[in-house]
């Protein structure tokens, strides 16, 4: 049986590790290469690398740090900024990274979608999302990375997910904003809403804090994996507890 | 020397670097000379199966590869690339080990691409693996369960993990990346 996939999400800025809150105000937390070890150390099952200064300024995530991390780590990883082509996507996967993921980049032109996908399968094609509960409904974000570049893409999240699957995506990030950076666990009516639309692997992110976010998550809305970043970075929770505890409540997952 | 079949596919570095991290001396090729004097060959793949048999034929590997005597390793793709044919794209493909890889299909509480780190129960004796372990697949299409199943993982359905047939081995998941159960199933196909 597949297990559930504990993601740690290391946010990039100017080649180092940052975690802001609710998408402002970013703190250093440390070095790309010493995270990426500790974490596959720990058990990890996924890495994501967001470059979140790269998709507002129009530029592209450098290719050597991703191959730096080829080099060295041994489990799956992703890599998300600014890839705006084929070209793009081929310079990062060539450099040894398993998944390209675009958000921005896809919301201007959801064909991007589908080239990389004939290109490179979609098995390699992560499309994120930012996603905001407005009402009763949830609409979906771009250019989060900057505080002064972010703004409204004018699409709801449920039928932008469903496009994104229809357009070759092999994988959903859903991040929801509200939740993003404050701890109090995932939204996991909104995750519930969006494994209901989709067939591929969805991730959930933004909020994770404790155990019992995690479970939850993964019970109530069946998500295939799901994501932290400040809570394992500042300690909070560490991976390895994580796993052990959700093995004893009777989750599957890699120990 | 280890002689990795160029393929084209996109993880071919991370390949290369799972060898590196093993001390383990390797090499990118798309010679059938090279290949065919190496002492193991290893046939990764991402991507499609039409496109993969295309670079191969168009480099005169497919029939050099057909010829092997020595150990040979399929991965992910590589694995699918041995049997007779492909539903994806519809792909002639090595017709070493019989059979026709089909798409898997999604349904509630079972997504495609079966992505992620999955149990692998071995059903026979096999040289690559040594018990239960986790390890790390990304796939939408399936190897049908025959005579060459020596392991299994369960995703709604049983899928083949690893076959074997004579010298040709194939591991559906990615060695390369499945941690220090993937560093120990490469060992064991370097020390066959």
């Amino acid at each position: 049986m597949l297990t559930k996939r504990i993601i740690a999400c290391l946010d990039v800025k100017d080649g180092v590790v940052v975690k802001g809150t609710r998408f402002a105000g970013h703190q250093v937390v440390g070095e790309i290469l010493e995270l990426a070890q500790r974490y596959r150390d720990q058990g990890v099952d996924e890495l994501i690398f967001y470059d979140i200064t790269a998709s507002p300024d129009g530029r592209r995530v450098s290719k050597k740090w991703v191959e730096n991390v080829a080099r060295v780590i041994d489990v799956p990883f992703c890599v998300a900024g600014g890839i705006r082509s084929v070209g793009d996507a081929k310079e990062i996967l060539h450099s040894g990274a398993d998944k390209i993921s675009i958000n921005s980049p896809a919301l201007e032109n959801p064909g991007l979608i589908s080239e990389l996908a004939a290109v490179f399968g979609n098995q390699c094609v992560v499309v994120g999302v930012d996603s905001k509960r407005q009402n009763d409904d949830f609409a979906v974000y771009r250019n989060t990375g900057s505080e002064s570049k972010i703004q409204e893409s004018g699409r709801r999240t449920l039928e932008w997910i469903a496009e994104a699957e229809r357009l070759g995506a092999g994988e959903i990030v859903l991040n929801c904003m509200n939740q993003d950076g404050t701890g109090s666990g995932y939204d996991v009516e909104q995750l519930a809403q969006a494994r209901a639309q989709l067939t591929i692997p969805l991730i959930a992110s933004g909020g994770a804090r404790k155990v019992d976010h995690f479970e939850r998550v993964f019970r109530d809305a069946g998500v295939d994996g799901a994501l932290a970043a400040g809570a394992f970075h500042r300690g909070e929770l560490t991976i390895p507890d994580l796993k052990v505890e959700l093995r004893k409540r009777g989750l599957e997952v890699r120990l | 020397m280890i002689a990795i079949v160029d393929s084209g596919g996109a993880n071919l570095s991370s390949v290369l670097f799972a060898f590196e991290r093993l001390g383990i001396p390797a090499q990118l090729s798309s010679d059938p000379d090279t290949i065919a004097s190496s002492a193991k060959v290893l046939l990764p793949g991402v991507g499609a199966a039409a496109a993969a048999m295309d670079t191969l034929k168009r480099n005169e590997l497919s029939a050099c590869l057909r010829q092997l005597k020595q150990p040979v390793l399929g991965i992910c793709l590589g694995m699918q690339l041995l049997y007779d044919r492909s539903e994806e794209g519809d792909a002639l493909c090595l017709g070493i080990i019989p059979g026709v890889v089909a798409r898997l299909n999604a349904s509630p509480g079972r997504s495609i691409p079966h992505m992620g780190w999955n149990r692998v129960t071995p059903r026979r004796d096999c040289a690559l693996l040594d018990g239960e372990e986790f390890f790390y697949f990304v796939h939408s299409y399936a190897a049908p369960m025959g005579a060459a199943v020596c392991a299994v993982a369960e995703h709604g359905v049983e899928i083949p993990a690893v076959v074997q047939r004579e010298n040709w081995f194939g591991a559906q998941f990615h060695p390369e990346r499945s941690a220090a159960a993937g560093q120990r199933f490469l060992k064991r196909f370097v020390e066959l």
